[in-house]
């Protein structure tokens, strides 16, 4: 049992970074962005193909993940720069699956739908599993904190102003005199960096990655996370990581106790039950459970009179 | 030289020719009006110039510079701002945060220097909040400087625009109906608002459709119809040109 319970730690971790990630593209920019499970899916491969083939170092290999993954981000972002909404989510929805299938097919790149499996993990022959389990816990708990410090400065900076202005009005924005286009593309480079980043870090701990793992149901969870934790809330992002995690996982002890129904409805009930606590957290907290707020820094305490006018312009 | 030239714009929207060859001067350290009938093309013309519609042809010159199809932040950070004339303060940011979108210059909107909170970055967001705040003030929108926009009233929208351009320090503000759907007091106040503006060296071209208003503020009135320009000169003149009478009227069919 404790055993599980690291592992599902890590998982967690993971869908944490993820939807870290995706706060600062969809929560903050307001891009709503369903190709995440691709970025994470290009980050393991690159980091497993990349230890695995050429005998790369780990965490060069998930360097090299988070990197190449972010460049896939600013590539999808400059494709998608005049999309919005339904139609932005739609392309980023065929990248991912565009992705998928490749791998699927392209049985050179890295053995089709066998996919890889044995991807080094760290001191995974020394420390044994239960160890090493622990371990990687430790790493992905790092990482999600170093991400969550990094998140708050960018989205609490004048940066991340731009960002929930683009959320608010594209048009004002522009006018305000900031170039829009290239803050997209900024926003999709760090968001898809740390989607990349979780996503090398899951090959290395699982040791096994395959096309069938990146299907659209890991975005959903992901952005099911943000919804009910809170968009646009580092905190919210994590507390929704956690939780998410956490019921997908109890559930799965609560439907053998249903008396009278095959293992094919228990499946189904489960995403049942997953919709039904959806619907009952956002109906109570519509911003989710920790709602994001407005930043307000503190003012400066000038003397009344000399505020009075502001200095000539020119 | 005018602080803005426009000369022979042209824009169309499919069929509808807006701008048919529109030419517009505005002198620097005045208020210009635009005025016109409904449709007569004054938005188009403002979105031409600002950048947010490119024009199809013409000249556009604002100190000395063709600007003519260059993107609105480019034309922002030249010196020239517009207000948009159904107020769009940005509803889920604050007013403070509203107001120092604006600002020009601050490093802390590249990554690095946000990621890593340089000097440089933490300084500007000093001046530009000394900056907002004391713009906040002069517009009496410091009480409600910490609300979210989409709290505002009608009219402290209206005064959030302004509050925005002037951040930007701005040569010359364009300003789309300013008082329309204010209350009469807060409009006279909004008026004395421009005037002292203009006072501190800042050129204002307005589009009005409150005629007391024009007459009040405005140095120079020009009057635009059917996508070209029809008439300039003071309030008074125009208010008594007859082809200026007939574009808002109509034309006299039976004589006297």
């Amino acid at each position: 049992m404790e055993h599980y319970l690291v592992a599902m730690g890590v998982t967690a971790g993971i869908y944490a970074m993820m939807a870290l990630g995706m706060n600062v593209i969809w929560g903050k920019a307001g891009l709503i962005n369903l190709g995440l499970v691709g970025f994470f899916a290009v980050g393991a491969y690159t980091s497993g193909l990349l230890t695995l083939r050429l005998g790369w170092p780990i965490p060069l290999g998930i360097a090299a993940g988070t990197l190449v993954a972010s460049l896939v981000g600013v590539l999808v972002a400059m494709i998608t720069v005049r999309l919005r909404g339904d139609y932005l989510a739609i392309v980023t929805l065929g990248f991912a699956e565009t992705m998928r299938i490749v791998m699927s097919n392209e049985l050179w790149i890295a053995n089709g739908t066998d996919g890889l499996s044995g991807i080094p993990g760290p001191f995974r022959q020394a420390l044994g599993p239960h160890l090493f389990n622990l371990q990687f816990l430790g790493i992905v708990t790092a990482a999600t904190v170093i991400l969550f410090f990094l998140v708050e400065r960018l989205v609490n900076s004048p940066f991340g102003r731009v960002l929930r202005g683009i959320r608010d009005d594209e048009q004002v924005v522009q006018v305000a005199g900031k170039n829009v286009v290239t803050f997209k593309i900024k926003a999709f480079a760090f968001g898809t960096a740390a989607l990349g980043l979780a996503g090398a870090l899951y090959g290395h701990f699982t040791s096994f990655i395959a096309p069938d793992l990146f299907a659209p149901l890991l975005t959903l969870y992901v952005k099911l996370s943000l919804l009910a934790g809170g968009l646009g809330n580092s905190i919210g992002a994590v507390v929704g990581a956690v939780l998410v995690v956490f019921f997908l996982e109890s559930t799965r002890f609560i439907i053998p106790l249903v008396p009278g129904i095959s293992a094919v409805q228990g499946a189904a009930l489960r995403e049942l039950l997953i919709a039904v606590a959806l619907l009952v957290v956002l109906r109570f907290y519509a911003r989710g459970l920790v709602p994001e707020s407005i930043p307000q820094p503190p003012l400066p305490t000038a003397p009344p009179e000399a505020a009075v006018a502001i200095e000539r312009v020119r | 030289m005018a602080l803005l030239e426009v000369s022979g714009v042209e824009r169309a929207f499919y069929g509808v020719h807006a701008l048919q060859g529109a030419d517009l001067k505005v002198e620097a350290g005045r208020i210009t009006g635009l005025i016109g009938p409904n449709g007569a093309g004054k938005t188009t013309l403002f979105n031409c110039i600002t950048g947010v519609i490119p024009p199809d042809r013409g000249r556009i010159v604002f100190d000395g510079r063709d600007i003519a199809g260059l993107r609105p932040d480019q034309i922002t950070r030249l010196g020239l701002v517009r207000t948009f004339q159904i107020a769009r303060g940005l509803p889920r940011l604050s007013v403070l945060d509203n107001l120092m979108l604006y600002g020009a210059d601050q490093p802390g909107e590249d990554m690095v220097p946000a990621l890593f909170r340089l000097p440089k970055a933490l300084e500007r967001e000093e001046v530009l909040l000394a900056r907002a705040v004391a713009i906040a003030r002069r517009l009496n929108l410091f009480h409600v400087i910490r609300n979210p926009a989409s709290d505002l009233s009608g009219g402290q929208k209206k005064l959030l625009e302004i509050g925005r351009a002037l951040m930007t320090e701005p040569k010359l503000i364009l300003l789309d109906e300013p008082v329309a759907g204010v209350n009469p007091t807060l409009a006279r106040e909004i008026g004395e608002h421009l005037k002292s503006l203009v006072a501190d060296g800042i050129t204002i071209l307005l589009i009005e459709h409150h005629m007391d208003m024009v007459a009040r503020l405005c140095d120079h009135v020009v009057v635009l119809a059917e996508g070209r320009h029809l008439a300039e000169g003071s309030f008074e003149e125009m208010a008594s040109d007859t082809h200026v009478q007939e574009a808002y009227m109509g034309r006299r069919k039976w004589g006297s």
